[in-house]
């Protein structure tokens, strides 16, 4: 691909890895070529390296393919999963999964971003809902902020609630920003 | 919508700054018998140069500077003119560039690359005395602007910071690489620093240094790492400009696989041009320097990410 065409969250082909734009810095001093310095993140170990392209130049763009998964359970190190079409089962190494297990709820569809037959992300729904298993009446120690508490959800994660969210409460939440949208089903 | 309202709001401060830079930089041509013109945005065809690169718009172009048009009308005898020009140039996208920018473009009759680089000092003083500034204060340094600005041969600054000498050995590839790369990080944080003299195979449309045919009379203007304005004694010899022309189309067709339209109706009016200077300043920048902003959507209210 023309490296004009690199844009954010563009999949290039680096060295043999697979790797996700997270960044574009461009250049262009003035009537010459453009200069793009691209951040890369390695998506098999997630590490963050720096290239320059300059304009005229091509890049490789990583055969990236997404596929519908439903999470199924946890089974010790592994998350299974398992293809909607296919239903064939699919097993993701929690380093994989990094913070995103924070919301990974059973029984959810999440996007699969698949290099070949290895998967090496995960984009959740926006919004998920969950139970709220654990909050005590806002006591001071556990207050976040005057308006907020600390609320325990299904999969283990803490988060900030209003204070009037009970135990047992369906809650709606912001997969991207980790935050409280609203109360969807009261106890 | 509130992050929209939230977002317009807070550039409430740049945008009265910058409708004030606009109204005094009317009033500073004014006062010395300019002309304020306004030429074509959507045009028949556009200078060919192999790193600027035109939307399209039904068969014609949204133009990326009004450099031909304004040089037609020095042709036909208008000595002094500006304009504040949209211009659109694919692709250039990021923290100094949108798409669709505003340039603030003149043209002087009898006058050379010295005399506009003149113009620009007076003009960022004015602006500053106006605004009620008593310096630049842009990123961490306080700019001295006082004048004139340190002006630096594109050969010396190559020779300091890059270690070679590109009027000597031409390498357009490297050039430009080495400017983004170690040149300009490496310009003064303290003052202005105007670079002349570029190579001449980096300088489509200035005219060529008579004592040294190495080099153009081709000035770029700098705070630090942000280049503001490009200056050239324009060239006005018509085999000249039609071989440079030739030139670029052979090269835009070799690597990009596109074949553009000589400007015409420009090469026929070139032999009327007078021995003239002209510069093209982003204004955009120049608000950004005044504002002290670090990007450009601090300064435009909406940029190609928010359209």
């Amino acid at each position: 691909m023309d490296v004009a065409d690199i844009h954010k969250n563009t999949k290039l082909l680096v060295d043999g890895i697979p790797c996700c734009v997270d960044e574009v810095d461009f250049t262009k001093p003035g009537k010459g070529r453009a200069i793009y310095r691209v951040k890369l993140r390695n998506l098999l170990d997630g590490t963050i390296t720096e290239k320059t392209f300059h304009s005229g130049e091509k890049a490789d763009e990583a055969q990236t393919t997404y596929q519908q998964e439903q999470y199924l359970y946890k089974d010790g190190d592994h998350y299974i999963f398992m293809n909607t079409e296919t239903f064939e089962q699919l097993f993701v190494s929690e380093s994989q999964i990094g913070d995103k297990k924070d919301f990974l709820k059973e029984g959810i569809l999440v996007d699969m971003l698949m290099f070949g037959d290895r998967p090496i992300d995960i984009t959740l729904p926006n919004f998920i809902e969950f139970e709220v298993m654990e909050s005590d009446i806002a006591i001071k120690a556990q207050t976040i902020s005057p308006q907020l508490k600390a609320a325990t959800i299904e999969t283990g994660a803490v988060i900030g609630v209003p204070t009037f969210i009970n135990v047992g409460d369906i809650i709606k939440v912001d997969t991207r920003t980790g935050t409280y949208v609203e109360r969807i089903n009261k106890k | 919508m509130e992050d929209e309202k939230q977002h317009l709001l807070q550039l409430e401060s740049n945008l009265k700054t910058r409708a004030l830079i606009y109204k005094h930089i009317r009033k500073f041509f004014d006062d010395r018998g300019f002309l304020e013109v306004e030429t074509p945005v959507r045009v028949p065809v556009i200078a060919p140069e192999p790193y600027i690169v035109s939307f399209e718009s039904e068969g014609w172009f949204l133009s990326t500077s009004p450099e031909l048009h304004m040089k037609r009308m020095l042709a036909a005898g208008y000595k002094k003119i500006f304009q504040f020009a949209r211009c659109f140039r694919k692709g250039e996208q990021g923290r100094l560039h949108n798409p669709e920018f505003t340039m603030l473009e003149w043209y002087c009759a009898n006058a050379d690359y010295m005399v506009i680089i003149q113009h620009i000092e007076d003009l960022i003083s004015y602006l500053v005395k106006e605004l009620g500034f008593r310096k630049i204060k842009y990123g961490n340094p306080e700019f001295d602007i006082s004048t004139p600005w340190s002006r630096i041969t594109v050969k010396d600054a190559y020779l300091k910071l890059a270690g070679w000498d590109p009027t000597t050995q031409p390498d357009p590839l490297r050039f430009d690489i080495d400017m983004a790369e170690k040149v300009i990080p490496g310009l003064s944080k303290d003052y202005p620093t105007v670079l002349i003299d570029y190579p001449s195979y980096a300088s489509a449309l200035a005219r060529i240094k008579p004592d040294n045919p190495t080099v153009a009379e081709r000035a770029e203007i700098f705070f630090g790492e942000l280049e503001l304005a490009n200056v050239y004694s324009e060239l006005v010899d018509a085999d000249e400009q039609t071989g440079r022309f030739d030139e670029a189309i052979r090269q835009i067709e070799k690597e990009q696989g596109k074949r553009m339209q000589m400007p015409e109706k420009f090469i026929e009016t070139v032999p009327f041009i007078p021995e003239c200077g002209g510069v093209a300043l982003g204004i955009d920048r120049l608000v950004m320097l005044l504002c002290n902003a670090s990007s450009i959507d601090e300064v435009m209210p909406f940029t190609a990410e928010n359209a």
